[in-house]
């Protein structure tokens, strides 16, 4: 066991982890943040995607250990304030049906249009690739980021 | 999931301190970095190691830079710095485009490129745009460091030239003096998840050269030396493509699993090397910056 301590959602939290321990797990099963899914549980559906120090990434993929003295922030952290634009315009289009996948693709939609405010629909695609989706076939979630972002 | 079994985990924070470390334990260590194999690895029971050596704190390994006449990049570098680097964008385009398409934004924000040629699975995306540019990889242990030219790194699937208590610090890449171009082509069946079912690379050099690497189409990636041979001596003509495509069954040995059958990897690869080949003529003879 080893003590650590990070900043989840803005709060500075400690807890004693083992090495083995997945960021998912640690995330789900002891501090009760229920937005990460796991879906493949090998980084391939991007259901479990939260960001690290600002950029998202796997969660099953990486050590609760290695987060020690970092920064994660889950789905909870951008509504924190009630919904983003982001996922005003999501609700207001449907664009997801069961929601499984919509933590992830929302977080990896939102670092997409943090860095880049306008994307091109080649981007967008691209930028929510790894997310999986079995219901929708993206096509909305595409139009309404699109519609979002584009320029007046 | 956990994974199904204990072991131990340190931070160094210097590269000495690593090396000291992987020297007391040897082959039962493993060097973590982005850790998107190694933690599969060992979910799937593929590799148990009994300690993981996490060499993120070591922020000199995180370095993109010129020295000299040579590109550095270091064992932390991910894919998606690889894509926000000015340097790589301009120097290597073939590493820009092959690093674009490597798994998913999630993904390349921890993968390492390093990583990746470390992990050695045939089906990775860095070796064809480092075999093609000769590069030479860098390691260090207790009892110092060495070199190793990339076409000498690649063993086996899964198996590479580096020693138990060795890990590897940077890659270098020499920048040609003159002119150049690279293309990268990947086959899969969809972007975001998939892993390439073939790849190749070509880098059109001045006065006619060209290098040529296939990745995928068996247990490690290759360069092909004949092929090279055949483009530098007879130039780039319609014949010249026919006969080279012709040649890359004497060179690949794909195989036939879940992904594809060897039959169509072999098909394809010859589609994409022309392909490759056209467009690292056409950036060469046009050069402008890639843009995905």
């Amino acid at each position: 066991m080893k003590k650590i301590s990070f900043k989840l959602n803005g709060e500075t939290r400690f807890l004693h982890v083992e090495p083995n321990e997945t960021l998912l797990d640690v995330l789900r099963d002891r501090m009760g943040v229920k937005s990460p899914k796991c879906g493949c549980d090998n980084g391939d559906c991007g259901a479990c995607t939260v960001m690290l120090d600002g950029k998202t990434v796997r969660s099953c993929l990486i050590f609760a250990i290695e987060v020690d003295n970092h920064e994660i922030s889950t789905l909870e952290n951008i509504s924190k304030n009630g919904l983003s634009p982001l996922q005003k315009i999501f609700l207001e289009k449907n664009v997801f049906q069961c929601g499984y996948c919509a933590p992830g693709m929302i977080l990896s939609a939102t670092e997409l249009i943090t860095n880049n405010p306008h994307p091109s629909e080649h981007e967008i695609k691209e930028a929510i690739a790894g997310n999986l989706c079995r219901c929708t076939g993206y096509t909305p979630v595409i139009e309404a980021i699109l519609e979002l972002t584009k320029k007046d | 999931m956990a994974i199904p079994y204990e072991f131990a985990y340190e931070r160094p924070e210097t590269a000495e301190q690593a090396v000291k470390l992987l020297g007391k334990y040897g082959k039962n260590a493993r060097i973590l970095a982005g850790g998107t194999d190694l933690a599969n690895q060992m979910k799937q029971g593929f590799r148990v190691p009994e300690i993981l050596i996490d060499i993120k704190n070591i922020k000199e390994w995180e370095v993109i830079k010129m020295v000299n006449n040579e590109l550095h990049i270091g064992s932390l570098v991910t894919f998606n710095d690889l894509r926000k680097s000015q340097l790589i964008r301009e120097k290597l385009n073939i590493l820009f485009e092959a690093a674009g398409l490597v798994a998913s934004t999630g993904v390349r924000n921890r993968a390492t490129m390093v990583g990746n040629i470390c992990s050695a699975v045939a089906c990775m995306d860095s070796a064809a745009p480092l075999l093609v540019h000769e590069a030479v990889i860098h390691t260090l242990s207790i009892d110092g460091e060495r070199t190793i030219p990339i076409q000498q790194w690649f063993v086996d699937n899964r198996k590479t030239a580096i020693q138990d208590n060795e890990l590897v610090t940077h890659v270098s890449i020499p920048i040609p003096e003159k002119k150049y171009a690279g293309a990268y082509q990947k086959m899969m069946r969809y972007s975001g998840e998939d892993l390439s079912q073939s790849n190749v690379g070509v880098l059109a050099l001045s006065d006619n050269k060209y290098h040529v690497a296939f990745g995928s189409v068996g247990p490690t990636p290759k360069r092909s030396l004949k092929i090279e041979n055949l483009l530098n001596t007879k130039g780039i003509s319609k014949e010249t493509i026919e006969e080279a495509k012709a040649m890359i069954e004497t060179v690949i040995a794909p195989i036939t699993d879940v992904r594809a059958t060897k039959e169509y990897r072999m098909h394809m690869t010859k589609v994409m090397f022309e392909r490759a080949l056209k467009s690292a003529v056409e950036r060469f003879k046009q050069p402008k910056l890639i843009t995905q």
